[in-house]
């Protein structure tokens, strides 16, 4: 359909000839990895894998990004890996910045949620943008990267794995020729066909109940927030969405019934009055439509010798939780820094099996959580339609009723249970545990700027770094290790205590941070052979 | 904490009585809702997931050992 949105101009790109095309035979180009798909978890991780150095092919069978706005969600910690990446800014600007989900039934407010209550973080709770616009972000970054060698219109059409890595048969618009991978990740989506090649089958649950998703383009004055209904009056008896993007469109989801003919239901004609009930006027344009019956399914595995999974072509969620491009987005950053090791040969390629262990643990959660939160908008039986109704009636009158209804639970990072983590041998009140995400906070720095943990963790490389809160003289850490002190002589300044409330700090205690920005271990003294020991064990060296 | 079998109430014949009358007047549609409700409600006071668990287990033991009496029966 009619498509006009300002990135155009950037989302057409051309197909050119490489001189790897001209080998073949004992000659064909040799690569450490090549990645196929550029859409926001290829792209993503090319460039994480570029910034560490690593060579990296990126292959996409179209010659520009997709229609549509599709994924407009990206949570904090997505975020967060983007500003590594050197993105989140340009994210930041153009996106729209919200926290707070109100939750309608009928025609009155049932209760209303703030996903981040709380002040000192450098990122939002979320941010709403067209996915096309992330990835033409993405693509400006790429083409700054030498590393990376985006080639469009290059489509994989065979692959063989062998001992030491993967060929792979490329179709062009001129014919096809070959590469030769050490290690292949698939970034090719939900209908994945690298996925197909390596015969792996792709399980789950499909839900009966359609899902209409229209993007409208019209000046309104609604807040930017997650509107959600249960049983509204312009959509008796079924569920909604509404939310803001930039350039004045807004996500408009309308669940319909298991056996609505989703042809039809697609004609603009058709969706148009539908809308026009929603809003109560027909002052608006289409952006783009769509028709979706959720998918819950993943692989059994990530990885199939050399060829490792990543994003929807591993794992397919339902969208009410915005858990799909950056579930995608948090595989690209547990991947990275891995494969960046195995392939330096500071780490044994087991590491990567550590990449499945916490990726597809995750994956079942987001599968657990999408799949409750769409059971809850669609009931089975007419006892759960009963209990669904229950909740709904209790929730005007009592707060365990409000936490009871689920309108979609979004998108938090996983705690890793993981064989990385060196467990707690200390006393802790709080901070994050090992296997968590490192919490941002606001720090000072000695000459006065203002900055957040985050920043910092950029600045010491994304590598392994230890966050010590200052008690005299700074820790001995092995070579290599990165060091962010807060407090003590020359540290930086937790003006407002929030660092040390939300690291559970007292005077010695260290974290040691993965290069993901995870929590390996935690220390109340970081004695120089325990911290040996944790980073030996979170580099998969034991 | 475990789910508790033994006798809770003093008068145990008003706990029944007081259900009871509640549905009294209801259509079987009218009382599966307040069933759902009651559930829930007393559910949340529990604030148990174990106990939780081990309810359901025991309510739905029943209702299969029910089900199996009836096959048997008619048998």
């Amino acid at each position: 359909m009619a498509h006009a949105n300002t990135a155009q101009a950037k989302t057409q790109f051309g197909y050119r000839r490489h001189p790897d095309q001209e080998r073949s035979g004992a000659n064909v180009a040799e690569y450490p990895v090549v990645v196929v798909g550029a859409g926001p978890v290829g792209l993503s991780l090319a460039i994480d894998l570029a910034q560490r150095g690593q060579r990296v092919v990126l292959l996409d069978d179209a010659d520009r990004i997709g229609e549509g706005s599709r994924a407009i969600c990206f949570s904090k910690r997505s975020l967060e890996f983007w500003d590594r990446l050197g993105v989140g800014d340009r994210m930041v600007e153009k996106g729209v910045v919200w926290s707070v989900g109100k939750i309608f039934h009928g025609a009155s407010q049932l209760y209303q949620f703030n996903l981040l209550p709380e002040e000192g973080h450098k990122r939002p709770a979320f941010i709403n943008l067209q996915q096309f616009y992330a990835e033409a972000y993405l693509v400006d970054r790429v083409e700054q990267l030498s590393e990376i060698d985006l080639r469009w219109r290059n489509k994989v059409i065979a692959l063989e794995s062998r001992n030491d890595g993967v060929a792979l048969t490329i179709a062009t618009p001129e014919g096809s020729y070959q590469v030769h991978a050490s290690f292949v990740v698939a970034c090719d989506g939900a209908r994945s066909s690298l996925r197909q090649m390596v015969g792996a089958d792709f399980a789950g649950q499909v839900f009966e109940d359609q899902f209409l998703i229209a993007d409208v383009k019209m000046t309104a004055a609604f807040p930017t927030e997650r509107w959600f209904w249960f049983d509204p009056p312009f959509h008796a008896g079924r569920s909604a969405l509404l939310h803001r993007q930039p350039d004045d469109i807004w996500r408009i989801d309308l669940q319909l019934n298991p056996d609505a003919d989703p042809v039809a239901e697609k004609q603009p004609e058709n969706v148009r009055p539908r809308i026009e009930r929603m809003l109560g006027h027909d002052k608006f344009e289409f952006e783009w439509i769509s028709l979706y019956k959720f998918q819950c399914r993943r692989m059994a595995k990530f990885i199939h010798g050399r060829v490792i999974f990543a994003g929807d072509s591993a794992h397919q969620v339902s969208p009410f939780g915005a858990r799909g491009a950056n579930s995608g987005l948090e595989d690209a950053e547990n991947l990275a820094w891995k494969l960046d090791r195995v392939l330096r040969r500071l780490s044994p390629e087991g590491l990567l099996e550590t990449y499945h262990i916490e990726r597809s643990a995750a994956a079942d959660e987001n599968i657990r959580e999408s799949t409750r939160s769409t059971d809850f908008m669609a009931p089975v039986t007419r006892q759960e339609a009963r209990l669904r109704q229950a909740v709904l009636s209790l929730a005007k009158d009592t707060e365990f009723g409000k936490r009871m209804v689920n309108g979609g639970r979004l998108s938090v990072p996983s705690v890793y249970d993981t064989p990385l983590s060196s467990g707690d041998r200390d006393d802790w009140r709080g901070g994050p545990q090992p296997g968590a995400s490192m919490p941002d906070a606001p720090v000072t720095e000695q000459g006065g700027g203002s900055s957040y943990l985050t920043d910092v963790f950029i600045r010491q490389g994304t590598r392994f770094t230890l966050l010590e809160f200052g008690n005299g003289a700074a820790a001995d850490v092995p070579d290599g290790v990165g060091t962010i002190r807060v407090g003590g002589e020359g540290g930086l300044i937790d003006a407002q205590g929030l660092a040390g409330k939300r690291y559970d700090a007292e005077p010695g205690t260290a974290y040691l941070l993965r290069p993901d920005g995870y929590v390996a271990a935690r220390f109340r003294n970081a004695a120089r052979p325990a911290l040996e020991a944790a980073l030996a064990r979170a580099s998969g060296l034991n | 904490m475990a789910l508790s079998t033994s006798s809770n109430f003093a008068k145990p014949d008003d706990a029944f009585r007081a259900i009871v009358e509640a549905h009294r007047g209801l259509t079987d549609a009218q009382s599966a809702d307040l069933d759902a409700a009651l559930v829930l409600v007393l559910a949340n006071h529990i604030g148990d997931l174990d106990v939780l668990r081990e309810a359901i287990a025991l309510a739905k033991r029943r209702t299969l050992d029910a089900s199996q009496q009836q096959q048997q029966q008619q048998q």
